[in-house]
C-alpha cells in the first residue's frame, strides 16, 4: 500500500555549505537532501560529509525529512559517505545513478550491515533511487521492486539528456517517455515518483508550468534546487475544496469503522480500500500544511493496530 | 546615575546636559510654548542671493559657539555640509555644533575640522568613520542620536538651537523657493529640513540649480528663507538616490516575509483604509510584496503608506491599493519622480512624520510598520544605532517613532548574521523600547509581545511556528553560541535619545 508519506518538495542542500546546512529546518519543504555528491567537488568530500554529520546529528526537532545524496557506486566516494553518515541518523539515502536493479540490492545489502553494526532495526534507512539514463529507464520496472527500503524513485532529465546526447529544452516535449515510464513502474510498485529538478531557478513562470505538467502526470512530488521554488510547487500541488472535502468524509467514514472494530466500509455506495484512504490521508496532510484544513491526522484511528 | 526603566544606567549630568532618563513612551508632558526664530522684514527690491557661501555665512552673523543645521536628504552623495564647514574653519569660526538629521561616511572629511577644534558637537546619528573613531576614543565630540520625530522635537521645545541652517536645495529660486523633486540633484523631498526653516535664527538654502521665479513645486517656500546661494554641486547624484529599490530574492528574507504578511494578515488591520509603512530593506520590501498581494486578491484599498518611500510604494500607489503617500525622504529615482507629479504623493515634514509634541503626527495613524534591527533582547528592545563590536554606527531615524505609534510594530531580521545571534540577552544600545514592538519575526519563526499573544493559535494554524522570545534565543543560541559581552570603559561618548528627549541608553568607548 501507498504510504501516506507527504513527498511534494524535495530540497536539495549542499553538505559543504554549513550556512545553507543550518538553514534546513525553517524551510517548509516535505524532504531536505542534503548534497555529497554533484554539488561538492571532489576536493571538499570530506569536508562535506562532516558538516553534514554533525548538522544531521544536532537536528533533534526534526520537521521534516532529511535524506542524504551519496555519491554514486561507480565512485570511490560512496562507502566513506555511508560510514560518516548512517550513524546520524538521517531518515535515508538518495541514491544517485541507480541504472539496474542490483544497484539497489547492493545499497540495501550495505544498508543492512551498517544497522546491525549501529544496532538499529534493519530496515530503519530508506531509499529514494534516481533514474538517470536510457538504460536505468528500460530497467525500471525491476529497480522499482528491488528492495523493501525504496520509497520513491526520482527522475533526473540533466543526466538522462546528457546520456542521450540532447538538447533540454525547457517544454520537456523529450521526457514524455521516461517520465511516464517510471511512473507506471513506480505504481505497478506501490512506490512515490519523483519527477527531475528545475535548474533555472531564475525563471518562476517555467518551473510553475513544469510543477502544473507534473500534476497532470500524476507525480507525487519533485526534486528542487532552491528554496524559492517549495511554495510554488505546494500550491500548485494543492488539493481542490471538493478533493478535501471528500477525503474528509473517507477519513471520518474509516474512523467509524474502526471504532465499530471492521476495516471494511463504504461511502455512497463505493467501497473504501486501503489505497483510497491513503490518498485521503496524503489530501489532508498537504490541506493542512497550507493551512487549509484544521484535522489532525492521527494514523493510529486510520490504520488500526500498527502492524494491520 | 540612576537606571531608567530599561534597566540602563544614565547619568544625572553628561557634558553640563541634565538627563532626563527614560520612563515610557507616552506619558512625559511637554510645557510651554515652541521656540520662535526672529521676524525679520524683507523689503521691495531687497536681494536674497548671495555670490558665495562665505558671503552667506558673513550674512547669517555665524560666530564661535554656535550651531548650524543640515539634512541628510543627498545622503552619501551630500557635499553640502563637506563645503560649509570648509568654508567655516577658513573663516576661523571654531566650536560649531552639527545639528544635522544624520552624518554620512562622506562627511569622514570633516575628521580634521573635529581635531581642530572647529567642530565640538554633534547632534545627530552617524554612520562611517567619525563614530567609529569617537567609539573608540581616536576622537572627541559628543554625539547626541535622536529619532526624525525627536529631532523635530528637539528643534521646537529648544534642546537644539540650530542658528544658521543649510538647506541643500536641489533646485530654487533667487527668492528662495525650494524644490526638491527638480535639477541634478533631485532628492524628491526635504522633509528632515522643514523643522530648520522653522526655528533657525538663519535659513540659507544652498541650490546647484537656480532657476526663474518661482520654483515649483514648492517644498519650503521664501518667507522661510533668509538667503540662496549657488555653487556648482550639491555633491554625487549617483550617491543621492538608488536607481532602484528591490524585493528581495534570498530565500530567508522571502520566508522572513511570508511569516510578517501571515501576522498582518491575521492583526485584523488589513482591511480598506489600511495604513502601512516598511523600510527599504530587502526583507520589509517583499513583507509589502506580500501585502500588496493580498490587498489585491481582497480588493483592499489603503489609505496611505509613509515614512522614507520607495519605487514599491509609488506602485502600489499608482495602482490603486493606497490612496496616499506621505513622503518624509524619498529612496529612489521612482519616488522622486513620483511626488514632483502625483498630488496624492505628498511631501512630508519630519515634524509631521513623528514629532510627539505636536497637535498630533502622522506616526499616530499608522496601523502597522515593519522595522529592521541589528539585535533584539528578550524583552523585545531593538537596537539600530550600534554595531556587534560596540561602535556607534547609525542613525534611529523613524525606528521608535513608528514603533511607538503604529498599532502593530513588526520588527523583521535574520535571526543569524555572519554567525552571531540577532536575539540575544541583552542588546549592545536601546534604540527602540521593547514595550513599544509587538512582534518579532525571523525565518526561525515568530516572537509575539504581550499585546498579539491571542495571534498565535492562527498563526500556528497557518504553519507559522510561534515561539516565546526566550525560546528563540534558546534556539538560535543552540547555533552560534551566546555571545561574548564586549568591554567597554566608564567614558559616554554619546547619547541615545528617544522622541519625547528622555534618555534610553549612552554609548559607551569600546575598551581596547
Amino acid at each position: 500500500m501507498i504510504h501516506p508519506q507527504l513527498r511534494r518538495s524535495l530540497l536539495y542542500v549542499p553538505g559543504n555549505m554549513p550556512a545553507m546546512l543550518q538553514n534546513i529546518p525553517i524551510f517548509s519543504c516535505d524532504v531536505c537532501i542534503i548534497d555529497l555528491e554533484d554539488a561538492v567537488p571532489r576536493t571538499e568530500k570530506d569536508t562535506a560529509r562532516l558538516l553534514s554529520r554533525r548538522f544531521i546529528e544536532g537536528y533533534t526537532q526534526r520537521n521534516k525529512e532529511v535524506y542524504v545524496r551519496i555519491n554514486g557506486l561507480d565512485t570511490p566516494y560512496f562507502r566513506d559517505d555511508l560510514a560518516q553518515i548512517l550513524p546520524a541518523m538521517p531518515d535515508g539515502i538518495r541514491l544517485p545513478k541507480c541504472e539496474h536493479p542490483s544497484h539497489l540490492r547492493r545499497i540495501d545489502d550495505l544498508l543492512t550491515e551498517f544497522e546491525e553494526y549501529l544496532g538499529c532495526e534493519i530496515g530503519r534507512f530508506k531509499v529514494i533511487a534516481s533514474v538517470e539514463s536510457a538504460q536505468g529507464i528500460i530497467n525500471v520496472n525491476e529497480t522499482a521492486r528491488a528492495s523493501s527500503r525504496l520509497v520513491a524513485l526520482g527522475f533526473s532529465a540533466e543526466d538522462y539528456t546528457a546520456n542521450l546526447q540532447i538538447d533540454r529544452p525547457k517544454t520537456g516535449e523529450h521526457l514524455v517517455v521516461p517520465r511516464q515510464l517510471l511512473l507506471m513502474a513506480c505504481r505497478a510498485a506501490d512506490i512515490q515518483a519523483i519527477d527531475t529538478v528545475w535548474a533555472d531557478a531564475s525563471d518562476q513562470e517555467g518551473f510553475r508550468r513544469e510543477c502544473e505538467h507534473i500534476k497532470v502526470l500524476g507525480f507525487d512530488g519533485k526534486s528542487l534546487i532552491n528554496p524559492r521554488q517549495i511554495d510554488v510547487l505546494h500550491e500548485v500541488l494543492a488539493p481542490k475544496p471538493d478533493e478535501i472535502d471528500y477525503a474528509l468524509q473517507v477519513v471520518d467514514a474509516i474512523k467509524g469503522a474502526r471504532e465499530q472494530g471492521t476495516g471494511v466500509v463504504s461511502l455512497g455506495g463505493k467501497m473504501i480500500d486501503a489505497p483510497v484512504v491513503a490518498r485521503a490521508v496524503r489530501v489532508l496532510l498537504s490541506a493542512k500544511s497550507l493551512g487549509l484544513v484544521d484535522t489532525d491526522i492521527d494514523e493510529q484511528v486510520i490504520y488500526g493496530d500498527a502492524d494491520s | 546615575m540612576s537606571k531608567n526603566s530599561l534597566g540602563r544606567e544614565i547619568p544625572d549630568i553628561w557634558r553640563g546636559r541634565v538627563l532626563r532618563p527614560y520612563r515610557d513612551p507616552f506619558s512625559v508632558q511637554p510645557e510651554g510654548p515652541r521656540v520662535a526664530r526672529p521676524i525679520r522684514r524683507v523689503n521691495p527690491g531687497d536681494n536674497k542671493l548671495l555670490g558665495s557661501l562665505r558671503e552667506a555665512i558673513e550674512a547669517s552673523g555665524l560666530r564661535d559657539g554656535m550651531t548650524i543645521g543640515a539634512h541628510h536628504h543627498l545622503r552619501n552623495g551630500d557635499q553640502v555640509l563637506n563645503s560649509v564647514v570648509k568654508e567655516i574653519a577658513a573663516m576661523g569660526i571654531r566650536d560649531i555644533g552639527i545639528a544635522s538629521s544624520s552624518i554620512h561616511p562622506v562627511h569622514e572629511v570633516l575628521i580634521p575640522f573635529i581635531r581642530d577644534g572647529v567642530i565640538t558637537r554633534i547632534e545627530s546619528g552617524v554612520n562611517g568613520r567619525i563614530s567609529r573613531m569617537v567609539s573608540t576614543g581616536q576622537l572627541d565630540v559628543p554625539i547626541v542620536t535622536r529619532t526624525h520625530g525627536g529631532r523635530g522635537r528637539a528643534m521646537m521645545c529648544g534642546d537644539i538651537k540650530v542658528d544658521v541652517a543649510f538647506v541643500g536645495a536641489p533646485t530654487c529660486d533667487e527668492y528662495g523657493n525650494i524644490c526638491a523633486s527638480k535639477g541634478p540633484s533631485a532628492c524628491g523631498v526635504v522633509g528632515y529640513s522643514h523643522s530648520d526653516a522653522d526655528y533657525a535664527d538663519c535659513v540659507i538654502a544652498v541650490t546647484d540649480n537656480l532657476v526663474p521665479y518661482p520654483a515649483f513645486p514648492i517644498s519650503i517656500p521664501q518667507t522661510k528663507v533668509d538667503y540662496v546661494v549657488q555653487v556648482d554641486s550639491l555633491g554625487d547624484p549617483s550617491k543621492i538616490v538608488s536607481t532602484t529599490t528591490r524585493v528581495t530574492t534570498d530565500p530567508i528574507g522571502l520566508q522572513i516575509a511570508k511569516y510578517a504578511a501571515t501576522v498582518i494578515d491575521l492583526s485584523g488591520l488589513l482591511k480598506t483604509g489600511f495604513s502601512f509603512q516598511t523600510g527599504a530593506g530587502g526583507a520589509s520590501l517583499a513583507t509589502a510584496a506580500n501585502v500588496r498581494d493580498l490587498m489585491r486578491k481582497r480588493g483592499i484599498v489603503g489609505s496611505f503608506g509613509a515614512g522614507g518611500i520607495t519605487g514599491y510604494f509609488v506602485d502600489m500607489l499608482e495602482e490603486g491599493l493606497l490612496e496616499a503617500l506621505f513622503d518624509v525622504q524619498s529612496f529612489d529615482l521612482k519616488a522622486v519622480a513620483s511626488v514632483g507629479r502625483n498630488p496624492a504623493h505628498i511631501e512630508m515634514s519630519a515634524d509631521m512624520y513623528a514629532n510627539p509634541f505636536n497637535a498630533g503626527c502622522v506616526v499616530n495613524r499608522l496601523d502597522c510598520v515593519v522595522l529592521g534591527a541589528r539585535e533584539i533582547d528578550t524583552n523585545f528592545n531593538v537596537n539600530v544605532n550600534t554595531e556587534s563590536d560596540g561602535t556607534l554606527n547609525g542613525n534611529t531615524g523613524g525606528h521608535a517613532d513608528t514603533a511607538a505609534g503604529a498599532k502593530l510594530a513588526i520588527v523583521v531580521a535574520p535571526s543569524i548574521r555572519a554567525r552571531l545571534p540577532i536575539v540575544r540577552d541583552e542588546v549592545t544600545t536601546i534604540s527602540t523600547p521593547g514595550e513599544t514592538i509587538d512582534a518579532i519575526v525571523t525565518e526561525r519563526g515568530v516572537a509575539l509581545n504581550s499585546k498579539y499573544q491571542a495571534l498565535a493559535p492562527d498563526l500556528r494554524r497557518r504553519g507559522i511556528p510561534v515561539k516565546s522570545i526566550v525560546e528563540l534565543r534558546d534556539e538560535i543560541y543552540g547555533i552560534t553560541g551566546a555571545p561574548r559581552p564586549i568591554e567597554f570603559t566608564d567614558n559616554i561618548v554619546g547619547l541615545v535619545e528617544y522622541r519625547d528627549g528622555t534618555i534610553t541608553d549612552v554609548i559607551r568607548q569600546v575598551k581596547g
